[in-house]
């Protein structure tokens, strides 16, 4: 990295090009925070703050909300329990047919999700799991669990082999190694799978939309859709839900920007 | 990695994984065991199964299925009725021959090219940008990520209000400073549609792409652009014949993967445009939603998917044909 002539500069141009960028962002926080129905000329500022959007938006999308969080929550479980496990037979194992599988995993990312939901659709339908928080756990996490493997296969196969040995030495079976030793030193990879598998369900969107048909469960990501198809009469309640459909990512940046950027490269370049 | 292990890791595994603590601590040796092969078969079906189960029931079905019903007649009354009668290619034919594919193709062409160019330059810009030292460079970068990490869907609620031909902020800001006179129908005109919805599409992708490349050029030793200004080379030549070449492979992985994602999305496009103004926005994968779950022709839209999915696979492929010359590198 090399350290340039007018750093102030440097900053002050940094500055600029992300104000530009990050402006619908700032739009959206100002937006919400207007007084309702003033939607022609909302001001540049929120000058007088008004939480009436908020107050909207918690009225109309609490449940959505909650059903989001459940769903995401529950895939953040499942897609862990199934990827880590999967991933450290992948490392550590010596399986002839492991690239195989790896092969699969690295091939299901590139099948669209309206593939996924076409067939799932009519399976949901039979099995009565259309409109459930089970079916939307299980459909979504078909985004987790693939990055997951991806993910804590390339830490944990860069493990010390002394680790995980000098359990095995002490009388551990495979099972307890890898409970007792080799889930703990994968902290990291295991945080940042969850993360972000926890963001992909929260804003998953086209499950939400094919496996869902009634209101009792809709995911907050439908809500905002189904805001969207309407003519809008009062911006600041829709974009008082889009901030509070946010929030997760904010939150995700803000205490865990290792995790994001070992995820972001990790993901891709594997 | 697996030869080194192997050795090691065989005669632990030789203990079964269900009984793991107290019979060992008892004897050990004593017990009647179950074949070595055996055992390591039933410990590698524990740790993989789930996974391999979950990946035949969510990716394995879903292609198959998706296969079948290309050739079937189905339709909401198959719901009802059970049948799908085999129609064999008529579903392909009624696709490609209907008034919608060669647009629908198209405009993904575009729309493709379009995002993936804009992401990857401005993406490059930046991760250019901020390979320098200076003060808040971290967090900016850090900041930068917002755009990317916020649901699609969100990301289109507030373009769709920023753009709103009437109301939304960029024409308000364009008449305020007399750049144009009446507000310009970003989403409404469908000749600047699906202009409108690329530019929306690279918003969200230059995160991204800033990210993988930026860390990309972390990965290039200083000592060679060093080494390059004792010689006397330009900004540009450094770039062109240093940054650019080490960078190749992270540049490769970026471009594929930003295919593979423009090519499924269509959060985007339902929220800002729902496909239109008079299908000026309409790509295959919104197609195919449509197909399936407005029209309810299951049987077209499987097709249309498939075709999505001959698509996404060539570049699969590609991407990893590349990413083994990466790693082999």
């Amino acid at each position: 990295m090399k350290t340039v002539k007018h750093p102030l500069l440097h900053t002050v141009l940094g500055v600029l090009i992300l104000a530009v960028l990050l402006f619908p962002i700032y739009w959206m926080i100002n937006a919400s925070l207007q007084p309702g129905g003033a939607t022609v000329d909302t001001g540049w500022f929120p000058l007088e703050p008004d939480l009436a959007g908020y107050r909207t938006a918690l009225a109309e999308q609490g449940d959505n909300l909650l059903t989001s969080l459940t769903v995401a929550l529950g895939s953040v479980v499942l897609s862990l329990a199934i990827a880590v496990p999967a991933a450290y037979a992948l490392a550590r194992f010596r399986i002839r047919w492991a690239n195989w599988v790896l092969f699969a995993v690295l091939i299901s990312q590139m099948i669209p999700g309206i593939v996924i939901s076409n067939a799932l659709y009519s399976a949901y339908a039979d099995l009565g799991l259309l409109n459930s928080i089970p079916g939307l756990i299980l459909a979504d996490s078909s985004a987790g669990i693939p990055f997951a493997i991806l993910i804590c296969r390339a830490l944990m196969e860069s493990l010390p082999d002394a680790v995980v040995e000098a359990a095995m030495v002490d009388g551990a079976g495979p099972v307890r190694a890898f409970v007792a030793v080799v889930l703990p030193i994968s902290r990291n990879a295991l945080i940042t799978a969850g993360l972000f598998t926890f963001l992909f369900t929260w804003s998953d969107f086209l499950f939400a939309l094919t496996l869902t048909t009634t209101e009792e469960v809709r995911p907050v990501t439908l809500g905002i859709y189904n805001y969207l198809g309407a003519y809008v009469a009062d911006w600041s309640s829709v974009m008082a839900t889009a901030v509070l459909a946010s929030i997760p990512a904010v939150v995700l940046l803000l205490i865990a920007q290792k995790y994001v950027a070992a995820g972001a490269t990790g993901g891709a370049v594997k | 990695m697996s030869t080194t292990t192997a050795p090691t890791t065989a005669p632990p595994l030789g203990a079964s994984a269900a009984d793991d603590g107290a019979s060992r601590r008892s004897a050990g040796v004593v017990r009647p065991r179950l074949s070595m092969p055996t055992r390591q078969r039933l410990i590698t079906l524990l740790f993989l199964g789930p996974a391999i189960a979950y990946m035949a029931l969510f990716f394995g079905y879903p292609l198959v299925k998706n296969i079948i019903m290309g050739f079937q007649d189905y339709t909401i009354s198959t719901f009802f009725t059970g049948e799908a009668p085999w129609v064999g290619w008529s579903n392909y034919v009624a696709v490609i021959t209907g008034p919608l594919f060669g647009t629908a193709l198209m405009n993904t062409i575009i729309f493709t090219i379009g995002s993936i160019a804009g992401q990857f330059l401005l993406g490059l810009g930046l991760a250019l940008f901020f390979r320098r030292r200076f003060p808040l460079a971290g967090v900016l970068r850090s900041l930068l990520l917002l755009p990317w990490l916020i649901p699609l869907i969100v990301a289109s609620a507030v373009w769709k209000w920023l753009l709103d031909t009437e109301t939304g902020a960029l024409n308000r800001l364009l008449m305020n400073t007399g750049i144009v006179d009446s507000g310009i129908p970003w989403l409404s005109s469908p000749d600047l549609a699906l202009f409108t919805v690329i530019m929306v599409n690279i918003w969200i992708g230059i995160p991204f792409n800033a990210v993988i490349l930026h860390g990309g050029l972390q990965g290039i030793p200083e000592e060679l652009y060093e080494a390059a200004s004792i010689d006397g080379a330009s900004r540009w030549h450094a770039f062109r014949h240093i940054t650019w070449p080490m960078l190749r492979p992270v540049v490769s992985v970026v471009l594929v993967l930003g295919v593979v994602y423009t090519l499924k999305v269509l959060d985007v496009i339902l929220g800002l445009t729902g496909g239109g103004p008079a299908n000026a926005t309409q790509i295959l994968s919104t197609q195919a939603y449509q197909l399936s779950f407005t029209t309810f022709d299951f049987g077209q839209g499987a097709a249309v998917s498939n075709m999505l999915i001959v698509l996404a696979l060539l570049f699969a492929v590609i991407y990893l044909r590349l990413n083994r010359r990466a790693v082999d590198e």
